[in-house]
């Protein structure tokens, strides 16, 4: 059942890609002053917005673990952050094509562009710290703790573009600024691009969460066989 | 008052060892001295980056008075009996924290005027206001780094996990006390726009010292 629901999200996920794709390639006019290349917005931006989705599930399985002490709710913090990583370094590697092309250089030190960099490197050293304890309940507590302080990171990476003058193009969705600064055609598709790679992400994670679920199954099984 | 105890115990401990002391004050000079082949260290421009420069080996030398902050009670099982004892985890984080600022601070206003010498800076008639951001930056340095010693303390590659936790999230108040010290180490005051700075680092340790202070018990317990 649960694979199957599973296989259903992810072929959505698949069809909805797939028919935006079609609409960003050719139903969809080129910017005025950036021509073609505007259209990797439609990966950067919603990369950006599932990964902080990703890392918030990961505090809230975090701050649920602490005060539940159950190991379900540390396997989802570390799903949900090894898969917002994933959706980060896109959204870092997309942003670095558009750069080389607007701005002629791949990196600047902006703001917004260094506290993404922070915050993945902050998220990286929290999976390095679950590699480094052996014992589950250690590894689950001290790793939650981790999660709760890598979030301020996430925080300030949001707000980083109001705080700080950057290079780094300014809010424009409307939800943020209020106003409507981009074609409304446009906001719609980054919104529909958003729901396709959530989709993909929540498909990711309850992959990943099966996963940990057989890795501690076959733990049990070595410590019993290791037992007799 | 319990946590002052902690925080002269280990002051007293470290005082008669002199372990991380000699260790990180000798590791800040040496750096220092790496600096200068790195950078014209007479240079006009010398002013422009002092603050980086300085906050890097503060950070460094930092890492290693850290990683002793707990690791210093392994031995012997004296965590356990630490942890066993009636002092709360908050109490017993905080001296400990105490412990490694002061530390830190001493070592810090060592570094100042050896840095002055070696790198033709006069940093005297602004010496109280760099005192004020030295002692907010290393307060965040250390409520974040005794934090994460203790999280790390158990864990065979701690050397090496400290400082990959540690440097990322200290970023913030990195930076920010980069830019002041810098702004008063070429001789002008802060103000104006440069007050952001200044909000940051206060922002940076009231935040995490009340996330270390709530979370250091779920820590600790074992």
């Amino acid at each position: 059942m649960e694979k199957n629901i599973r296989i259903g999200i992810g072929a959505l996920a698949g069809l909805l890609l797939l028919r935006n794709l079609y609409v960003i390639l050719f139903n969809l006019p080129d910017e005025m002053d950036q021509g073609p290349i505007y259209r990797i917005f439609f990966y950067h931006l919603p990369a950006y917005f599932t990964a902080m989705c990703c890392y918030l599930a990961a505090l809230a399985a975090s701050v649920l673990y602490l005060t539940k002490r159950d190991l379900r709710y540390d396997a989802v913090a570390m799903a949900a952050t090894e898969v917002g990583l994933a959706f980060a370094a896109v959204n870092l590697i997309t942003g670095m094509i558009w750069g080389r092309v607007i701005w002629g250089i791949w990196w600047a030190w902006d703001a917004r562009l260094t506290w993404a960099l922070i915050c993945w490197l902050v998220y990286f050293g929290y999976l390095m710290l679950r590699q480094a304890i052996d014992d589950p309940s250690e590894r689950a507590k001290n790793s939650a703790v981790l999660s709760i302080f890598s979030f301020v990171s996430v925080a300030i990476t949001y707000k980083a573009i109001e705080w700080w003058r950057t290079q780094h193009p300014g809010p424009v969705l409307s939800f943020r600024t209020g106003k409507q600064l981009i074609d409304p055609g446009m906001e719609r598709m980054l919104y529909a691009n958003f729901l396709a790679l959530l989709l993909l992400a929540i498909v990711m994670v309850t992959v990943r969460l099966h996963q940990e679920t057989l890795q501690r199954q076959i733990d049990g099984l070595r410590r019993r066989a290791h037992a007799l | 008052m319990i946590f002052l105890q902690v925080a002269l115990k280990d002051l007293r401990s470290e005082l008669r060892t002199k372990e991380s002391l000699n260790a990180s004050l000798s590791f800040a000079v040496v750096i220092l001295l790496l600096f200068s082949f790195a950078f014209d260290p007479s240079g006009e421009a010398v002013a422009e980056f002092s603050g980086g420069l300085l906050w890097l080996v503060f950070a460094f030398a930092g890492a290693l008075i850290l990683n002793r902050s707990f690791a210093r009670e392994l031995p012997n099982d004296c965590l356990e009996v630490l942890l066993a004892s009636p002092v709360s985890g908050a109490q017993l984080f905080l001296g400990k924290s105490i412990a490694s600022f002061v530390l830190l601070l001493g070592i810090e206003l060592l570094c100042l005027p050896i840095f002055g010498i070696f790198y033709n800076l006069t940093w005297t008639p602004r010496f109280l206001p760099l005192l004020g951001i030295f002692v907010l930056g290393t307060w965040g340095l250390t409520i974040l780094g005794t934090l994460f010693s203790a999280l790390t303390v158990n864990l065979s590659l701690r050397e090496l996990m400290l400082p990959m936790l540690l440097y990322p999230m200290l970023i913030p108040a990195l930076m920010a006390a980069m830019r002041l010290t810098t702004i008063l180490l070429s001789g002008n005051d802060i103000g104006g726009d440069d007050l952001v700075w200044l909000r940051l680092l206060v922002g940076f340790d009231v935040v995490f010292t009340t996330l270390a202070l709530a979370l250091v018990e779920t820590i600790l317990v074992r």
